[in-house]
């Protein structure tokens, strides 16, 4: 049995969930499946910024543009380390076509 | 004249404006003080807005763009890189700023949404020195994220808000070292979500019931000395350890930011978007502190329709 507190919204339910992935505690549908999948794979969205020339601000804001293994954080943020964009970029521009072989690629969040 | 002044881009800005246009009202106007739209939301990075309203994950720039892109559908003007400096129960704004010089703009509405500001340490009472390496939470958030500098190495959030949380993440991720969060209280501050992606997930220490008793170090912060409290939230003597850091981030909590409506005499009930004035509403962080936005969207949306509904009702009675 593992206790993992659902993180898909504000809520925050307490879900215990079983070797079999069988969970109670959640509140909701997607939190049922949150707490299968985090116990035998846990995945998290990262956000960060790169560097931009000629635009407004000096980092222009990317993430994963979906869900990525949490033992990949530190690997994909490194890869973001030299990126240099000009703008202007408009929002959802790749950054970074495949994130260490998952096939995710890091995307800008705005335009600039 | 306009029929409706909004004073704050942010997205309770943003909403009211859009509310007041579905509504019927065709002169809008937004004040902003910054270069561009978007409040807050543009230096907050991370994900988790819009899961009501959008029914999507998004990150604070793209729950923003959303918005900016509804507003590029209607005629609503919008005054960047410009101040409100006074408001007056009349409805008159008095701002300043590139577009018009000073001017003293007539409203037939005005709705606030300035949003509000961070606790400072003068007001958390901390016996030391003040070297530098002291930030609010959400002024590192904008160094970091828009400005591109790093506030410091080592690093100790006092409080446990959720600004302080992510930037406890943000700081980690871009190689800092987060020794510790300090809440005096004996439970978070901010959304469980919060405490479990941004500390848990990293391994940084939460001391509940513990607080920062003194700050050390001449010209940086050299140490913070963290102590147990009590119920009564007094420092327990003989509890206090030496953390070495040369980054204090503070995350005690935020305050409405109602100078303008303050100054004119204007009373705010937090529970209310209508103020004492005839046909001045308030909505989002300025009229109390909500930790979700798409709650302020709704409400925001709620003080666009109540300022359409008073200027036609009084089209009516002229
Ligand atoms: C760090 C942080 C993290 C957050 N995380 C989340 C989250 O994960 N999920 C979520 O749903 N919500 C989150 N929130 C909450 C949400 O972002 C806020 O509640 C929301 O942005 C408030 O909107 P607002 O328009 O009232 O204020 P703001 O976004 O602060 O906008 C106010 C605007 O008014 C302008 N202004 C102020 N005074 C004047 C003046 N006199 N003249 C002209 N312009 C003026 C300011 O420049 C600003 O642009 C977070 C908030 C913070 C601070
Ligand atoms: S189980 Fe559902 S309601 Fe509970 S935190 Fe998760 S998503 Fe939210």
């Amino acid at each position: 049995m593992t206790n993992i507190i659902c993180i898909i919204c504000p809520k925050g339910c307490n879900l215990i969930v079983s070797e079999n992935g069988g969970t109670i505690g959640h509140s909701c549908a997607r939190g049922e499946i949150y707490g299968r999948e985090e116990r035998i794979n846990p995945v998290r969205i990262v956000t960060s910024t790169v560097k931009i020339s000629g635009a407004v601000h000096s980092r222009i804001p990317v993430k994963t543009k979906t869900h990525i293994p949490k033992h990949l954080i530190s690997d994909a943020m490194r890869l973001l380390d030299d990126v240099e964009l000009t703008a202007p970029v408009d929002e959802g521009f790749t950054v970074i076509a495949d994130i260490c072989g998952t096939g995710i690629p890091w995307v800008t969040t705005r335009g600039m | 004249m306009h029929e409706l002044i909004v004073i704050g881009g942010g997205p309770a800005g943003l909403a009211a404006a859009y509310g007041a246009w579905r509504d019927g009202l065709r002169k809008i106007l937004i004040i902003e003080r910054d270069k561009e739209l978007g409040g807050i939301l543009n230096q907050c990075i991370h994900t988790g807005f819009g899961l009501e309203y959008f029914k999507e994950e998004l990150t604070g720039p793209e729950y923003a763009g959303r918005f900016i892109k509804l507003l590029q559908t209607t005629q609503i003007e919008t005054a960047l890189d410009t101040m409100a400096l006074k408001i007056t129960r009349s409805r008159e704004v008095h701002a300043s700023g590139k577009q018009f010089g000073y001017a003293v703009l007539p409203a037939k509405s005005v709705i606030l949404a300035m949003g509000c500001r961070e606790r400072a340490l003068g007001s958390l009472g901390i016996p030391g020195t003040r070297p530098a390496g002291i930030f609010t939470a959400g002024t590192a958030q904008r160094y970091i994220n828009i400005e591109g500098f790093m506030p410091g190495k080592r690093v100790v959030i006092l409080g446990s808000g959720d600004v302080g949380l992510i930037m406890a993440r943000r700081m980690t991720l871009e190689g800092a070292e987060v020794l510790a969060c300090v809440e005096i209280m004996p439970k978070p501050g901010g959304l469980l979500r919060n405490v479990v992606q941004c500390l848990h997930d990293f391994n940084i220490p939460l001391y509940l019931s513990h607080t920062i008793t003194e700050i050390r170090g001449s010209k940086r912060v050299e140490q913070a000395v963290v102590s147990k409290v009590d119920e009564k939230r007094q420092a327990v003597k003989g509890t206090g350890f030496a953390v070495d850091c040369d980054t204090i981030l503070l995350s005690a909590g935020l305050i409405p930011e109602i100078e303008l409506p303050t100054a004119a005499g204007i009373k705010i009930d937090p529970k209310n978007i209508e103020t004492s004035a005839p046909g001045v509403f308030i909505c989002g962080n300025a009229l109390r502190v909500h930790d979700i936005v798409d709650n302020v969207t709704t409400e925001a949306l709620r003080a666009g329709s109540a300022a359409a509904a008073f200027v036609l009702s009084e089209k009516i009675h002229d």
